[in-house]
């Protein structure tokens, strides 16, 4: 019920998600909630990170990673093959879903109306009045309800044309038949260790993205987040 | 709204443990396992057939070539081969062959040999580069005057897994590709027993598990089915690695 009208509010319900956006939206949740939990399966491993061209035990590794565990990983019991199956199989799902959504996102002008930053957004005074805004968890501007703020902006930004693509890259960059193919993409990161260092760098900036991505779900309320990323529509909160 | 924010967060995690059922759904399984094809059938698609793995320089070698998987057969058999050096050792070249072989090391070595300094990538995620020295796998294949008709050669080795032999297997592109060795040689010295001596497969673009140790025989072959349990390897048999170890 959108417009259970009280005596004095009359609440503002907008269309705030466009089709390919939700469609993506949930593809791309399952995707990286399973590349994510697959991921630390293959990490488990060899949970030892380097940098350049070679790198195993005997090598200096810059980070030794934790043995995640199995309320984490898929599959829960250790199993690198399956790990595998299901991080190759949604690597798929991922790479060609996040292509598919910037296209759509470029002809529908999501990317031009919602994420594009203005100047005058990156002026001083204009982010701390936001993250003071933020502080105070009023996330939107009730003129402009539909806008995205600033740190939203920039975050959507950081996710979707830097993190997302690098752990792809990466990713590709760690298949030996690619490097021959590819073998420039493998130069561009500093070598097959180097490119799964930042796959997995690139995976933590992905998760704590989530994690903040859901905790600001919560704070702004689940209810009304969540029927506007199924359905499209969106309660303007009452300031 | 607690109810919400409890289906929310515990989404994930039923998710999770919602993954382990799947896969013992065998349409399921199936599904997951095919995307194995559309990684082979993309990268096949994006990239040429005969392209060159990289190579490196000396400097840029591990300092130290680690071994993983078997590190020595130990078998009576293996061990008589070892006591004089491999003297007595043959690699037998079989199947859809016009004539079937069997080469000594010595054979082996004089045979025009490739060098190269390449990148071995374990399927656990760990990398070493280090130098390979042998004649291509091409250049044997011929000797035996390998048929048309064959489409996969299967490498038999010496080394036991839970009793059952080591064994791989690749596709023709693959085998005649012109960095796929028998290596004997191995960083300026002979192959040593910890890194698969007298002989091993080098067959770059592909991960370590392919690289079989302690070759035996080699059989070119028109199907997998009916080796070992068909799946064209001793991992991919028994755990589940694809095949297609191209990523």
């Amino acid at each position: 019920m959108d417009s259970d009208t009280g005596p004095h509010v009359i609440p503002q319900v907008v269309r705030r998600h466009r089709l390919a956006t939700r469609l993506w939206h949930w593809v791309n949740a399952v995707a990286v909630l399973i590349l994510l939990g697959s991921g630390l399966g293959i990490s488990n491993a060899h949970p030892r990170l380097y940098w350049g061209r070679y790198g195993a035990n005997f090598d200096h590794a810059w980070a030794q990673l934790p043995r995640f565990p199995a309320w984490i990983t898929i599959p829960a019991n250790y199993n690198l093959a399956i790990s595998r199956r299901w991080h190759l199989f949604f690597a798929i799902v991922l790479g060609f879903g996040l292509l598919a959504f910037m296209i759509a996102s470029l002809l529908n002008r999501h990317f031009a109306r919602d994420l594009r930053v203005r100047r005058t957004e990156l002026r001083p005074r204009h982010l701390l009045a936001d993250l003071r805004r933020h502080l105070a968890l009023r996330f939107h501007d009730p003129d402009s309800p539909r806008d995205y703020n600033l740190f939203q902006k920039l975050s959507y930004v950081a996710i979707l044309f830097l993190a997302l693509p690098l752990a792809i890259f990466t990713g590709i960059a760690l298949s030996p038949a690619m490097n021959a193919a590819w073998p420039w993409l493998l130069e561009v990161f500093g070598g097959r260790q180097s490119a799964r260092s930042i796959h997995f760098i690139a995976a933590v900036a992905i998760g704590l993205f989530t994690v903040v991505h859901l905790a600001l779900v919560i704070l702004a309320g689940v209810g009304n987040e969540m029927r506007s990323m199924i359905t499209g529509r969106w309660r303007v909160p009452a300031e | 709204m607690i109810a919400r924010r409890s289906l929310l967060t515990g989404g994930a995690g039923l998710l999770l443990a919602g993954c382990d059922r799947v896969v013992q759904n065998p349409t399921a399984r199936r599904i997951l396992f095919a995307g194995e094809d559309m990684q082979r059938g993309l990268q096949r698609a994006l990239s040429d057939r005969a392209a060159l793995a990289p190579e490196f320089r000396p400097d840029q070698m591990s300092p130290i070539f680690r071994a993983n998987g078997t590190h020595n057969p130990g078998t009576p058999e293996y061990a008589a081969l070892a006591q004089n050096n491999f003297a007595d050792w043959r690699l037998a070249v079989g199947g859809l062959v016009d004539t079937p072989r069997r080469f000594t090391l010595a054979q082996l070595r004089t045979m025009p040999a490739r060098t190269q300094i390449t990148r071995h990538d374990c399927v656990e995620g760990w990398s070493a580069i280090g130098q390979w020295t042998g004649p291509l796998l091409g250049t044997v294949l011929k000797a035996a005057g390998v048929r048309r008709s064959a489409r996969y050669v299967v490498f038999h080795c010496a080394d036991l897994f839970g009793g059952i032999p080591y064994y791989e297997s690749i596709d023709m592109v693959d085998a005649f590709h012109s960095q796929t060795i028998l290596a004997w040689g191995m960083n300026g010295h002979m192959l040593d027993v910890a890194h698969g001596a007298p002989l091993r497969l080098r067959v770059e673009r592909q991960l370590g598990y392919k690289h079989a140790k302690y070759l035996m025989r080699i059989d070119a072959v028109a199907s997998l089915d009916g080796i070992g349990l068909g799946k064209g390897g001793y991992w991919e048999d028994h755990v589940d690695y694809d095949w297609y170890a191209g990523i």
